[in-house]
C-alpha cells in the first residue's frame, strides 16, 4: 500500500468504526466486535507506517488547501509515530478493559461511549501525523470535542460540572492562546509546516521568543501545565476508561506531544536554547512536578491522586522539551510511551478496585488486596515504573531525562526529578503495601468482594506486562525517538 | 438584446412582480409554491451572475437605457454579488425550509399577504445590493423595512407588534437621517449616481453640509445595520417574529445596511474627505469592540434562545465592522468573508431553533430543557452550527476568525489588545453556547419537551443541508475568500 494511503487509513478505521458501532446499537458483542477489529487494523496500519519510517522514510500526504498557504495535510515523523504507536497500541487494550468495566458497572449510553472514544482516537492520529500547525489545531478541537460527552458521561452534577471545567479551560486556552500563537508563527514565518531545526530561527528574536513559547505551553492546555491544569482532576468524574484515555492514551499525551512537537519542529532545539528564553519553561515545568506531587499526597480519592499523578508526570515531558536538547527531547518522548503504560495500569487498577468493590477512596482500601492480590500486584508494577525503578520501563525516560539536565548544566533540574521520584514513592506505594499487606477491617472478610470482570484484568495483564518488556528491551523505543531529527 | 442581458434587472423584477401576483391567489400553499419559485429564481440568477463576475469584470446595467448619470444604473462586482448571494440564498432556504412552520405560525388565511410582503422584502434587500444609486437605495431600503415590519408584526406572538413599532420608529430615523445625508449631497454636487458623487464630492470636500451629510450617511445606515449602541430594536424583532422569519432577517436585513454604510463611506468619502480615514477607523473601531463585547455578554445571560442569538448578532456584526474598519486587505477580507459566513452560520442556528420552536411551541430555555434526547437531529444540528459560531477550525467561523485575527496582529500594539478582545469575545461564544448544550442535553425534560418528538424530515433536511454548508465553507474556503478578496480590493482602491 502507499504510504499516502496508510495515513489515511489510520485517521479513516476509527473513524469508520464510529461510525459502524451505532449500527450494531442492539447486539453489544457485535459492537464491541467492531471496535476490536478497527483498533486491530488500526495498529497493523500504524506498525506498517512504523516499519517504514525506521527504514528512514518520511510518508506525507496533503489533502487540500484551506486558506492560502495552509493545506490540511499530514506527514509521518519519528515523534508522531511514537504517538500513533502509543494511541493506536493502548486503544486496543482499552477496548478489552471497557468491555469488562462497562458491562460489570452496568453504565448507560454504552454506544455512544464506544463512538466518542473511536472519534477520540482519529483524531489523535490525526494530531501525531498533523504536517503542520493548523492540522495539528484541527484535530486538537476535534480532540477535545469528542472526549466531552465521554466526561459528561454520568450525566449527573458532579459530572457536568466536571466537563464544564474541562471544555471551557480546553477551548479557551486554545482559542485565546494557542490560535495566536498559530497565526503569529504565520505572520512571522509565512509558513506553518512542522521543519526539521524549527523555522522560527532568524525570524523571531529576543522576548518575542519567551512569549510564543507562553503562548504555546500554555495554549495547549492538554499537557495541564500548572496553572491550567485543573481541568484533569475535573475530568476523573469521568468513567475509568475514559480516565485512561485522557490520563495515558490520547489527551494528555496529544497535549505534551504538541508542546515536544512544537519545540522541536517549530522553535528547533538549537535556536530555543541559544535565545535562552527556554529557562522560564524549565522552571515552570519543575515547578509543577513537584507542586503536583505535593498536591497528591493530600489526596484520599484515589483518581484525584492519579490525576495529579500526571500533572506532575507531563511536567517531565514539558522539562525535556524545555531543556531544548537532543537527550531532554529523547527522554521526554520515551516518557510518553513508558508514563502511558504506567499510568494506565494504575487507572485500570482503579476501575478494577471500583467495580469489584466500589471503593473509590484509598483509606477503605487497606487489606483489600487480599481478596484482590491480582489487581493490586498489577498496580504495584505500575507504581514501580511511575516512579522509574527498575525493573521497569520509566526508568529509561528518567534516565535520559537525568542526563539531558546534566548534559545542559540544570543540576536544580536533577534535583527536581530525584525529588519528585521520592514523592512519587511517598503517595503511589504505600496503597498496594497496605492494600496486599494490611488487614481488612473488623468484621469485614471481604463481603464477597472478588477480581474485576476477566476482561480487566487481561487489559491489566498486558499493560503491567508492557512495563517490564518495556524494560528489559527498551531498543525499539530507543531507537525510534532518537530517529527525532532534532536538528 | 438577449435576456442574459437583462439579468440584474430580472434580479429585482421577478420578485418584485411575483409579489402582487402571489397576493390574488387564495388556493392552499399555492402561495408559498410561487413565493418559493421566485425567491428561487433569484438565487439562480444571483448565482449565474456572481458566474460572470467572478473572474474580475463588472456588470453595470442601465435601467430603462438611460445612461448614468441621468438614469439609475446597476452595478455588480464582487461584492455585490457576496450580497446577492447571501439575500436571495438565505430567502430561498428559509422558505423551502419554514413551509410547516409557517403554516402554523401564519395560517393559510394571511398566507397570500405574508408571501408578498416577503417577496418586497427580498426585492427592496437585493435591489440595495446592487443598485449604483443613492437614492435608489433609499427606495429599495424602504421596500424592504415596509415589508420586514409586516414579516416580523405577523406572527401569532402579539408581543411582535411592539417590537415592530419599535424597529419601525428607529428604521424610520435611520432611513431619514440617509434620506438627509443623500439630500445634502446632492445639494452640493448636483448627482444621486454613486460613482459620479465620487468624483464629485472632491471638489465640495470638507465644506460643512458634506461634513455632516458624511455624519448622516454613517448614523443612519448605522441604525439599520444594528451596530451596537443602535442594536436595540433588534434583538426583540428577532425575537417575537415567526421563525421563519428570523432565519431570513437575522441572515441578510442588517447586513445588507451594513453593505451600503461600507460601500458609501469608501466610495464617496473616504477618497474625498481629508482624514476620514482616522475617523471612521477610530470611530467604528472603538464601537464594533464595545459591540462585540457587550453583544457577547449579554447572551451569556439571556434565556430566550432567539434573543441569545440575536444579541450573539449584535457581537458578529461588531467582527464584521471590526474587520472593516482595519482598512486593511486582510482586514476588509475578513470582514467580508464574514457577512458571507455569519449568513451560514445564523441560518442554520435559527433553523434548529426553529425545529425546536415547531415541536414546542417555545424558545425559552428552561422549557425546551432536555429536547436534545428527543429531538438528536435537530440539536445536534444546534450543536454542529455553534461550533462554527464558536469558530472550532474546519468550519466557516474559523476562516473568518482567522483572517480577522491575523488582521489584528498586523496592526501594532494596539492590534494584540483588539486581537485579545476577538478571542475574549470567542470563549464568552463558547460559553453561551455551551449553555444551550447543557440545558438540551443534561436537563430532565418538561412537561412540554416530554410528549414532543423530531422536528419533520423536510424541515431537517434543509436544516443540515445549512450545516454542512458551514462545514464546507470551512474547508473549501475558495469562492467566499476570493470574493471577499476581490470585493476588499475594491473597496480599498476606491480608496479606502
Amino acid at each position: 500500500m502507499s504510504d499516502a494511503t496508510l495515513i489515511l487509513l489510520a485517521l479513516a478505521l476509527p473513524a469508520i468504526g464510529a461510525a459502524l458501532i451505532p449500527v450494531f446499537h442492539r447486539a453489544p458483542n457485535l459492537r464491541e466486535a467492531v471496535t476490536l477489529a478497527s483498533a486491530g487494523t488500526l495498529l497493523l496500519v500504524t506498525v506498517t507506517l512504523w516499519r517504514r519510517v525506521s527504514a528512514g522514510s518520511v510518508p506525507d500526504v496533503v489533502l487540500f488547501n484551506v486558506v492560502d498557504g495552509i493545506d490540511l495535510a499530514f506527514k509521518v515523523e519519528p515523534l508522531g509515530m511514537l504517538f500513533a504507536l502509543v494511541a493506536s497500541s493502548l486503544w486496543i487494550v482499552n477496548s478489552i478493559y471497557s468491555i469488562g468495566y462497562m458491562r460489570g458497572n452496568d453504565e448507560p449510553r454504552q454506544t455512544s461511549f464506544y463512538v466518542c472514544f473511536a472519534i477520540a482516537i482519529s483524531s489523535a492520529m490525526g494530531i501525531a501525523f498533523a504536517k503542520n500547525l493548523f492540522t495539528l489545531f484541527l484535530f486538537y478541537e476535534i480532540l477535545t470535542l469528542s472526549t466531552y460527552p465521554l466526561v459528561a458521561h454520568k450525566g449527573n452534577n458532579e459530572a457536568r460540572q466536571g466537563a464544564r471545567v474541562y471544555i471551557l479551560l480546553l477551548m479557551a486556552t486554545s482559542m485565546v492562546l494557542l490560535l495566536p500563537a498559530i497565526i503569529w508563527t504565520w505572520l512571522l514565518t509565512g509558513t506553518a509546516d512542522f521543519t526539521v531545526g524549527g523555522i522560527l530561527a532568524g525570524k523571531a528574536e529576543g522576548p518575542v521568543v519567551g512569549i510564543l513559547l507562553a503562548l504555546y505551553a500554555f495554549g495547549i492546555g492538554k499537557a495541564a501545565l500548572m496553572p491550567v491544569h485543573f481541568w484533569l482532576p475535573n475530568a476523573m468524574v469521568a468513567p475509568t476508561p475514559v480516565s485512561a484515555l485522557l490520563h495515558a492514551v490520547a489527551v494528555v499525551k496529544a497535549g505534551v506531544f504538541s508542546v515536544l512537537k512544537v519545540v522541536v519542529y517549530i522553535f528547533g532545539i538549537d535556536f530555543l536554547a541559544g535565545s535562552g528564553m527556554n529557562q522560564w519553561l524549565i522552571y515552570v515545568a519543575s515547578a509543577t512536578v513537584i507542586l503536583a506531587s505535593l498536591i497528591a499526597m493530600t489526596m484520599d480519592n484515589l483518581k484525584a491522586r492519579l490525576a495529579y499523578s500526571t500533572v506532575s508526570q507531563l511536567s517531565y515531558i514539558v522539562v525535556g522539551a524545555a531543556l531544548a536538547s537532543s537527550l531532554g527531547v529523547i527522554g521526554g518522548a520515551m516518557h510518553i510511551a513508558t508514563h502511558a503504560v504506567g499510568k494506565i495500569t494504575l487507572f485500570f487498577c482503579a476501575g478494577a478496585i471500583y467495580v469489584a468493590a466500589h471503593k473509590t477512596e484509598i483509606s477503605d482500601m487497606t487489606g483489600l488486596g487480599r481478596v484482590m492480590p491480582y489487581t493490586f500486584t498489577a498496580f504495584l508494577i505500575g507504581a514501580l515504573s511511575i516512579i522509574g525503578l527498575p525493573p521497569m520501563a520509566g526508568l529509561w525516560s528518567k534516565w535520559y531525562l537525568a542526563l539531558g539536565s546534566l548534559e545542559g548544566e540544570y543540576l536544580s533540574v536533577l534535583t527536581v526529578l530525584m525529588v519528585s521520584s521520592l514523592l512519587n514513592i511517598a503517595y503511589l506505594l504505600p496503597i498496594p503495601l497496605k492494600a496486599l499487606f494490611g488487614q481488612l477491617p473488623e468484621g469485614q472478610q471481604g463481603d464477597g468482594i472478588k477480581e474485576a470482570p476477566l476482561p480487566c484484568l487481561i487489559a491489566i495483564g498486558i499493560t503491567s506486562l508492557a512495563c517490564i518488556l518495556l524494560f528489559l528491551f527498551p531498543d525499539q523505543l530507543y531507537q525510534l525517538t532518537k530517529m527525532i531529527p532534532v536538528r | 438584446m438577449s435576456l442574459s442581458a437583462q439579468l440584474p434587472a430580472l434580479q429585482v423584477v421577478v420578485p418584485l412582480a411575483s409579489a402582487p401576483l402571489v397576493t390574488l391567489l387564495r388556493v392552499a400553499n399555492l402561495p408559498w409554491l410561487v413565493a418559493l419559485a421566485a425567491s428561487a429564481t433569484a438565487f439562480a440568477i444571483s448565482i449565474a451572475l456572481t458566474g460572470q463576475v467572478l473572474p474580475g469584470t463588472t456588470i453595470t446595467y442601465d435601467l430603462g437605457g438611460w445612461p448614468a448619470p441621468y438614469g439609475i444604473v446597476f452595478v455588480i462586482d464582487q461584492l455585490s454579488c457576496v450580497m446577492m448571494l447571501i439575500v436571495t440564498g438565505a430567502s430561498t432556504a428559509a422558505l423551502a425550509f419554514g413551509k410547516m412552520s409557517l403554516d402554523l405560525q401564519i395560517g393559510t388565511v394571511r398566507a397570500p399577504y405574508f408571501y408578498a410582503a416577503w417577496l418586497l422584502a427580498l426585492a427592496g434587500l437585493v435591489g440595495i445590493s446592487i443598485t449604483g444609486d443613492a437614492f435608489n437605495i433609499f427606495v429599495f431600503m424602504e421596500i424592504s423595512s415596509l415589508a420586514s415590519y409586516v414579516l416580523i408584526g405577523s406572527g401569532p406572538d402579539r408581543r411582535a407588534l411592539t417590537a415592530t413599532f419599535k424597529y419601525l420608529t428607529l428604521g424610520t430615523i435611520g432611513a431619514t437621517f440617509y434620506l438627509i445625508g443623500v439630500g445634502l449631497i446632492y445639494m452640493m454636487t448636483g448627482t444621486l449616481n454613486l460613482a459620479d458623487m465620487a468624483s464629485r464630492v472632491g471638489d465640495v470636500s470638507d465644506l460643512r453640509p458634506v461634513l455632516a451629510a458624511a455624519g448622516f450617511v454613517t448614523i443612519g445606515l448605522a441604525l439599520k445595520a444594528a451596530i451596537f449602541p443602535l442594536h436595540v430594536w433588534m434583538p426583540n424583532a428577532y425575537t417575537f417574529a415567526p421563525h421563519i422569519v428570523s432565519v431570513f432577517l437575522a441572515a441578510c436585513a442588517t447586513k445588507v445596511s451594513l453593505y451600503v454604510l461600507i460601500r458609501f463611506d469608501s466610495a464617496v468619502f473616504a477618497p474625498n474627505l481629508a482624514g476620514h480615514d482616522i475617523r471612521f477607523s477610530g470611530f467604528l473601531t472603538v464601537v464594533s469592540i464595545l459591540a462585540v463585547l457587550i453583544g457577547s455578554t449579554v447572551a451569556v445571560f439571556e434565556n430566550n434562545l432567539k434573543r441569545l442569538l440575536g444579541y450573539s448578532s449584535v457581537a458578529q456584526i461588531g467582527y464584521i465592522l471590526l474587520g472593516v474598519s482595519f482598512l486593511s486587505l486582510t482586514g476588509m477580507t475578513a470582514g467580508v468573508v464574514h457577512l458571507f459566513n455569519h449568513a451560514l452560520i445564523k441560518a442554520a442556528l435559527f433553523m434548529a431553533v426553529a425545529c425546536i420552536a415547531y415541536r414546542l411551541g417555545t424558545v425559552r430555555l428552561n422549557e425546551v430543557a432536555g429536547c436534545g434526547k428527543i429531538m438528536p437531529w435537530t440539536m445536534a444540528a444546534f450543536v454542529a452550527a455553534g461550533l462554527s459560531l464558536i469558530g472550532v477550525p474546519g468550519t466557516a467561523g474559523f476562516v473568518s476568525k482567522w483572517y480577522l485575527l491575523q488582521a489584528a496582529l498586523d496592526h501594532g500594539p494596539v492590534g494584540y489588545a483588539i486581537a485579545a478582545v476577538i478571542l475574549v469575545s470567542s470563549v464568552l461564544a463558547v460559553i453561551y453556547v455551551w449553555k444551550v448544550i447543557e440545558w438540551a442535553y443534561f436537563r430532565e425534560f418538561t412537561e412540554t419537551s416530554r410528549e414532543a418528538g423530531e422536528a419533520p424530515v423536510t424541515m431537517l433536511i434543509f436544516t443540515w443541508a445549512m450545516v454542512l454548508a458551514n462545514f464546507y465553507f470551512g474547508i473549501f474556503t475558495e469562492l467566499p475568500l476570493g470574493l471577499a478578496e476581490s470585493s476588499a480590493k475594491i473597496l480599498l482602491g476606491a480608496g479606502l
